[in-house]
């Protein structure tokens, strides 16, 4: 094997350039995904040389993950073959951003903050904090197919990915869609590039509808003693005419390891959270953006819903700019933070109607206090949960119960008809787990369409079926 | 008949109506149309064979106002859904200026938008999940009613591919909630070219209203003789624009825009004093097209995309072609997002006439293309712009499309001789057309 891949190295490099591969075991362990280890790293200056990469892989069939800077590399299940890693963040410019149609197309290899930045300048954004944005690239944004707080009022990434130029299982490069904002023209191939982990092709370049940074913004913490407590104050925030940007339930444990980071923060902030929050309490954010006179409305409507009957929190905290700042950076972070706290967390994420959401969150709770494991919520109003597991190590034992634990999730998540998923988890899980829980009716034709777009099954076959 | 059916002309063999308690034809060979509004031919039985009418499929299985969820027939007409969801604060935000008549189906297989999707998006950004019948009569369902579920998304494949992949037996759709606030205003102006800068400077100012829709000089006349709405005869273009949201927002984003219509030289700008004349305005944006019936007996509807920012030269260029091929080409359509609609009038007696209109419109959509646009914006492609595709797509684009649609209708049963260019579709459509029933969608 090791001559063969020293074989494959030397044929790579005399194909694209010595500077562009590396068969360097220190190198290809960086690029581990689930234990295992790639014996080539191609690191293409170009779309060309990634397509001439991939026709390689094609050619003597490998198995071939592309990524960007790997913050979100182990959603999925180990890899079946893994031979070469396909580091795309040599594809990083801004191709095309026009502020004044409001699109913006982008190399797949671009960092997020690099993009954020020109777009901050024009006073436009991408709603994608996602977890891990400030280290992420645009293309492991949309392939891992993570979500952010904003997606109550933006809308996921499917809503404003408009185009897309990628390098498809036989080396060909293609695209879809284009980069004006209404476009039918064709299948939308691009939309299945999110979520898909690289199992379909290797995503080149992304185009995207921006849109305006609201002037101001305010954040709005009503605290409660239970989940149901703070779900009903949700209805009434929904059922108001106020169109909050966010509206997000955070548990007390997780609120403490916000905290608990802002207190470790290298840079601690003129006005802290610590403090401001009752403890052993739900806590439901809710951010409004627009104009100083929209924001005063929805503090004038805070002040009425808490006044009602059915209103039954125990605080209401109005936060300023740089306050709803920190709180909703650590939202968006929850992620990150529960992992670096309890590296052999499994996380789930679940997606539910939201009129099953208080039903689904104590049965949750109740599963993990059966399996004796400390859990953390982050639910999102529009019915979107992330229950993390947290054992204390990654002893044998704890990751037995961990993987009981997520065979009853799972299996309640079946017969409350949501959907759910294990995105992180300890590897050793992966060995007694299926990380996408129980088959769904239409894998099937996902399969069909991974052998369109990918007929010898190169892109990092085994992590999604 | 729309503009499609009388620039091209096909027939099934064969209609077949599911009724609605029929969820899912079983057959491979059997059903698929709605109610006939498309305007690509997209439901036009191109090599004959059997046309399945969803019409009677027309019934709303549930509405589930908590979860702001609907679940519908094919033949469900869309405005029924809004008129249904209304009692609980809730519409169906896709509004197609055809949406008292065309079907939620046939919505989904165009993709279909509407002057409000440059706020909330076209149809498939209000699809969660489909029941689909595959060409062998496999009954499956993708996508989730609360959506975003694990694996590929099947449902934003499914949504826009024209029917070429899988009959649709029924819908998932998000419903919105109705906003506080509404405001329409109506601005004025002597100058087209005045109203497109206006346009361009509404999007740079960072306001995003829910519709902005223009109607030239020419059209507008001849709408305010049909439907009277109270647009001036003698201005140049008007823009209607509308805006939603809370109270204090819509405030704001009013008097912003009427900063932008008066830095351009607005004539005057009205903002509609109630419902009524709010709903007066636009039943003349959204009866133009009958309206343009009186000036010729026929038009031709394009739906050509171009980045907004290119809205006042796109404007001059569409005029000089008209020009210069001799027609008259009237403009009503969606400014906000680009979406242009000229009209072709012509006289399709007069096959020369034909002929240029034909050559004019491949022009204007070439211009399109060639100022980073796109073929269609809400239509589809169908049959009317197949032959165009190749503007776009290399042949590993079609190579991989052939390929997806192959994945889920090898033997070309579903709507064949659509999207695909004849030389790179069904390669033998046109001998099998003669042998054989295929299905077409509308």
């Amino acid at each position: 094997m090791f001559n063969a891949s020293a074989n494959f190295v030397a044929r790579l490099e005399s194909a694209i350039g010595a500077s562009y591969i590396s068969g360097d075991p220190s190198v290809c362990a960086e690029y581990v995904v689930d234990e295992i280890s790639p014996s080539i790293v191609a690191k293409p200056a170009c779309a060309e040389q990634a397509a001439e990469i991939v026709r390689f892989a094609a050619l003597e069939k490998l198995g071939l993950i592309p990524c960007g800077n790997r913050t979100k590399l182990e959603i999925g299940m180990p890899p079946s073959r893994y031979d070469v890693a396909l580091d795309m963040t040599g594809l990083n410019k801004i191709a095309h951003y026009d502020p004044g149609d409001l699109t913006v197309s982008v190399d797949a290899g671009a960092g997020f903050n690099d993009l954020a930045a020109p777009l901050y300048k024009q006073k436009q954004f991408l709603p994608l904090p996602v977890p891990f944005y400030f280290e992420s690239t645009i293309g492991g944004i949309i392939a891992s197919g993570v979500d952010s707080a904003l997606r109550h009022s933006y809308g996921t990434a499917r809503d404003f990915l408009i185009g897309a130029e990628f390098i498809d299982g036989t080396g060909h490069l293609c695209k879809s869609g284009g980069r004006v904002v209404k476009n039918v023209t064709g299948y939308d191939l691009h939309k299945l590039l999110i979520g898909s982990l690289g199992t379909l092709a290797v995503i080149n370049r992304l185009n995207f509808r921006t849109f305006p940074a609201a002037p101001v913004s305010r954040g709005f913490v009503i605290s409660c003693r239970t989940s149901e407590d703070a779900l009903a104050f949700s209805n009434l925030v929904e059922r108001s005419p106020l169109r909050p940007a966010s509206i997000d339930l955070v548990s007390s444990q997780l609120l403490q390891l916000f905290l608990q980071a802002e207190k470790n923060s290298p840079e601690p902030p003129a006005s802290p959270l610590q403090g401001k929050f009752p403890a052993d309490s739900w806590h439901l954010c809710v951010s409004i953006e627009g104009t100083s006179e929209v924001c005063e409305r929805a503090s004038r409507e805070f002040a009425r819903l808490i006044s009602l009957p059915e209103a039954k929190h125990t605080q209401l905290v109005t936060l300023n700019e740089a306050e709803g700042a920190d709180l909703w950076h650590y939202l968006g972070q929850s992620i990150p933070l529960l992992l670096q706290a309890s590296p052999t967390a499994g996380i789930f994420k679940i997606n539910i109607l939201p009129s099953r959401l208080g039903t689904l969150l104590q049965q949750l709770s109740g599963l993990a206090e059966q399996a004796s494991l400390p859990q953390t919520v982050l639910a999102r109003a529009c019915g979107v949960v992330y229950l993390a597991l947290l054992p204390p190590s990654g002893e044998q034992p704890l990751l037995y119960r961990l993987s009981e634990a997520a065979a009853a999730v799972f299996s309640l998540c079946t017969s409350e008809n949501a959907s759910a998923a294990l995105p992180w988890c300890p590897t050793q899980l992966k060995r007694q787990v299926n990380v996408w829980g129980s088959p769904r009716a239409d894998f099937a034709l996902m399969r069909r369409l991974k052998a369109a777009f990918d007929p010898q099954d190169l892109f990092a076959p085994g992590r999604l079926f | 008949m729309n503009t499609t059916a009388r620039s091209k002309k096909a027939a099934p063999i064969w209609l077949f109506f599911p009724p609605p308690q029929k969820r899912s034809p079983k057959s491979s060979n059997l059903p698929p149309s709605g109610a006939g509004t498309g305007l690509s031919g997209g439901a036009l039985a191109r090599t004959g064979g059997l046309m399945i009418v969803f019409a009677r499929m027309n019934r709303i299985l549930s509405i589930d106002p908590e979860n702001q969820r609907a679940v519908v027939q094919p033949g469900v007409v869309n405005f029924d859904l809004t008129l249904a969801a209304e009692p609980h604060g809730l519409y169906f935000a896709p509004d197609p200026s055809s949406q008292k008549s065309c079907t939620i189906g046939g919505n989904v297989a165009e993709n279909a938008g509407g002057p409000h999707t440059l706020a909330y998006g076209v149809t498939t950004n209000h699809v969660t999940a489909l029941e689909l019948v595959l060409p062998d009569g496999e009954i499956v369902r993708v996508g989730s009613t609360q959506g975003d579920a694990p694996g590929y998304d099947l449902t934003g494949l499914f949504v826009g591919s024209e029917g070429t992949l899988a009959l649709v037996t029924e819908i998932t759709v998000r419903l919105s909630p109705k906003p506080e606030a509404v405001k329409t205003l109506l601005a004025i102006f002597d100058s087209v070219d005045d109203a497109a800068e206006t346009v361009v400077d509404v999007t740079a100012r960072a306001i995003i209203p829910a519709a902005c829709e223009m109607l030239d000089g020419w059209t507008l006349r001849v709408v305010e003789d049909f439907v009277h709405a109270g647009f001036p005869r003698d201005s140049a273009a008007v823009l209607l624009l509308e805006v939603e949201g809370l109270a204090e927002a819509v405030a704001g984003q009013a008097a912003a825009i009427t900063e932008a219509c008066n830095a351009h030289r607005a004539r005057k700008v009205r903002v509609a004093r109630d419902n009524a004349e709010r709903e007066l305005l636009w039943k003349g944006r959204k009866n133009a097209f009958g309206a343009l019936g009186r000036l010729a007996p026929s038009n031709y509807v394009l739906d050509g995309v171009i980045p907004r920012t290119k809205l006042p030269q796109a404007l001059r260029r569409i005029r000089e072609i008209g020009h210069r091929y001799g027609f008259d080409i009237a403009n009503i359509f969606h400014a906000g997002d680009g979406n242009l609609h000229p009209i072709v009038l012509y006289d399709p007696r007069d096959k020369g006439q034909f002929e240029r209109a034909m050559q004019a419109s491949a022009e204007i959509i070439r211009y399109c293309v060639e100022a980073g646009g796109a073929l269609t914006g809400e239509h589809g492609i169908g049959m009317e712009k197949a032959e165009l595709m190749p503007l776009l797509f290399s042949d590993a684009d079609f190579d991989l499309m052939r390929r997806v649609h192959d994945a889920f209708n090898p033997a070309c049963l579903l709507n064949p001789g659509k999207i695909f260019p004849l030389s790179k579709g069904c390669g033998e459509i046109r001998l099998r057309a003669k042998s054989s029933a295929h299905v077409s969608v509308a």
